[in-house]
């Protein structure tokens, strides 16, 4: 692996980490790790620091909806301008070009059921490209983006062992 | 009434480890270096398939000697491995754990009077198991300088004409160490010279960061007076499935299998099944979890070095071997009093011989975040004892 697959192996689970940290794990220069990791974020590589958050566990009411919706491509720019149009939408939080029997999955978050399906009537629906969407509403996530929400990873091996 | 025991088990020392355990087990918020096993779960492709064989109802003995299609990908896996063909049916047992091949080993080979060879600091189970197989163990004590592999010098030093077995235990717990491919070859001649047999006990073998690991099967005229044990615990993080193999001569084998089938009958059948799927699919988890530990290794290396704690760099297993003589506590003094100020258990050197006084085992079988927090413990037990 290249210091750069190394880098992004580790920090795509734990974007926490510290440099000094990172450059003792992968046993390389502080400064060359640091250089790195700007220069992925400069070329675009690197694109954000989330945290993942369980809002299920708050008070904080969030609802979740998997959109998939079928487009008329326009001449010249395929997919790309439809695209752009839904993911200015702030409610889009994830949008994707699919295979198969649509062509774009919208993600979208909102307060409300409610707010949701307002979305989905009056911007989404009635783009002159969309040609039809079907909702579906999540229930309930118990993984994302590699991590298990059900449950916490537990140490359960004796304290001492040969 | 008569004493019901026997002299022979009661004289043999318990464990060093578990007297720490019996006092870890007593304290609260303890943060443990001190394991020996994988933090990773075993993959969950293999666990699937383990959860399938029973739903089909696998739940009967197999052979003696373990299913044959495991046992012909032990073989095609030291084939492609180390290079050596061996015939699973005659050469290959699955055992339960590399501990039972290790006794079996002993017993199937040794005589009263005979002399086994057992480098240390080394796993804790050679040196009973010799005992307990009537023979004498002979301790060969490792140095540091030589990042505690064995020379040939020292191999030679310890022969006498009752010298029969040697114990090759690397990678190596607790030091770390791996005997490279010079290292096996200059004490491979020494082994032929004086008509030696060895039990290579390569349990860490996947766990190697030096390159790759090089069996001493692998050198001529070795595999015929060589028996290589293996298993599933380290590389899989199978510890619990308690599965592991050997190979070796025809000979030797057929009278290890012999004892085998007289007092166990089979390795567990679910973790057979496992085990198979773990040998045709589980190289990528292999890789994933090896480099993880690196990282880990380096850090733990990189941390020491900033502590000014001695450590010699270990290129294999998941542990590394510091050496604390700088702070005047003698080993089993040392972990006490890290376990009793800081809450921070590791084990002291001696668990694993005499010759690991003056040394400590932390384990690196826990994640980065979880070693960073331990540090702070021990920086700060450090701190406490320089001042003093």
């Amino acid at each position: 692996m290249s210091l750069r697959e190394e880098i992004l192996t580790v920090i795509e689970k734990n974007s926490r980490i510290g440099i000094d940290e990172l450059a003792a794990a992968l046993g390389a220069e502080e400064i060359t790790v640091a250089n790195e990791v700007k220069a992925m974020e400069d070329e675009g590589i690197i694109c954000a620091f989330h945290t993942m958050i369980d809002w299920s566990k708050t008070s904080i009411e969030k609802v979740m909806a998997l959109i998939e919706v079928k487009v008329t491509p326009t001449r010249g720019m395929g997919f790309d301008s439809i695209a752009e149009r839904i993911y200015k939408f702030p409610q889009v939080s994830s949008l994707y070009l699919m295979s198969g029997a649509f062509d774009l999955m919208v993600i979208v978050e909102g307060k409300t059921l409610f707010e949701v399906a307002e979305f989905v009537n009056n911007r989404l629906a009635v783009l002159d490209t969309v040609q039809s969407t079907a909702t579906h509403f999540i229930l309930k996530k118990y993984k994302d983006h590699g991590t298990i929400l059900t449950s916490k990873y537990e140490d359960t091996r004796e304290k001492v062992t040969p | 009434m008569r004493n019901p025991l026997s002299d022979k088990v009661v004289e043999i020392k318990p464990s060093g480890i578990r007297k720490f355990f019996d006092i870890v087990q007593d304290m609260d918020d303890v943060i443990s270096l001190g394991v020996g096993e994988p933090d990773f779960d075993t993959p969950w492709h293999i666990r699937d398939v383990g959860i399938y064989s029973l739903e089909k109802g696998r739940t009967f003995y197999t052979s003696n000697s373990g299913l044959k299609e495991l046992r012909e990908e032990v073989a095609a896996y030291i084939k492609r491995s180390q290079g050596v063909t061996y015939d699973p049916i005659k050469q290959v047992f699955i055992t339960v754990g590399g501990s039972e091949a290790i006794d079996l080993a002993m017993r199937a080979m040794l005589d009263p009077g005979d002399e086994v060879l057992i480098p240390q600091p080394s796993y804790v189970s050679y040196e009973p198991c010799a005992i307990l197989a009537d023979a004498t163990p002979v301790i060969i004590n490792l140095k540091e300088e030589n990042e505690f592999r064995l020379t040939a010098a020292e191999l030679k030093e310890h022969i006498t004409d009752k010298t029969k077995l040697l114990v090759l235990p690397f990678p190596n717990n607790p030091t770390g160490a791996i005997m490279e491919k010079s290292d096996l070859e200059a004490i491979a001649e020494v082994i032929r010279r004086h008509d030696l047999f060895v039990l290579s006990d390569e349990i860490y073998a996947e766990l190697t960061y030096k390159g790759v690991h090089t069996s001493i099967v692998s050198l001529p005229g070795m595999a015929e007076r060589t028996i290589l044990i293996n298993g599933f615990s380290k590389a899989y993080a199978m510890t619990g499935w308690r599965l592991g193999y050997a190979l070796g001569p025809e000979a030797i084998i057929q009278q290890m299998v012999k004892i085998h089938q007289f007092a166990i009958m089979c390795a567990p059948t679910t973790s057979q099944y496992a085990a198979v799927e773990a040998l045709k699919n589980g190289d990528d988890d292999v890789a994933v979890m090896r480099a993880e530990y690196d990282r880990r290794r380096k850090y733990l290396l990189h941390e020491f070095a900033k502590m000014g704690i001695k450590c010699f760099e270990p290129y294999g297993a998941f542990y590394v071997f510091p050496n604390i003589k700088q702070f005047g506590l003698k080993s089993d003094d040392f972990a006490l009093q890290l376990l009793e100020k800081e809450r921070l258990a590791v084990v002291p050197g001696t668990a694993f011989g005499d010759c690991g006084e003056g040394f400590i085992r932390i384990s690196y079988a826990y994640s980065l975040e979880d070693l960073k927090k331990a540090l702070e413990r021990l920086r700060h037990f450090i701190a406490g004892l320089s001042k003093e």
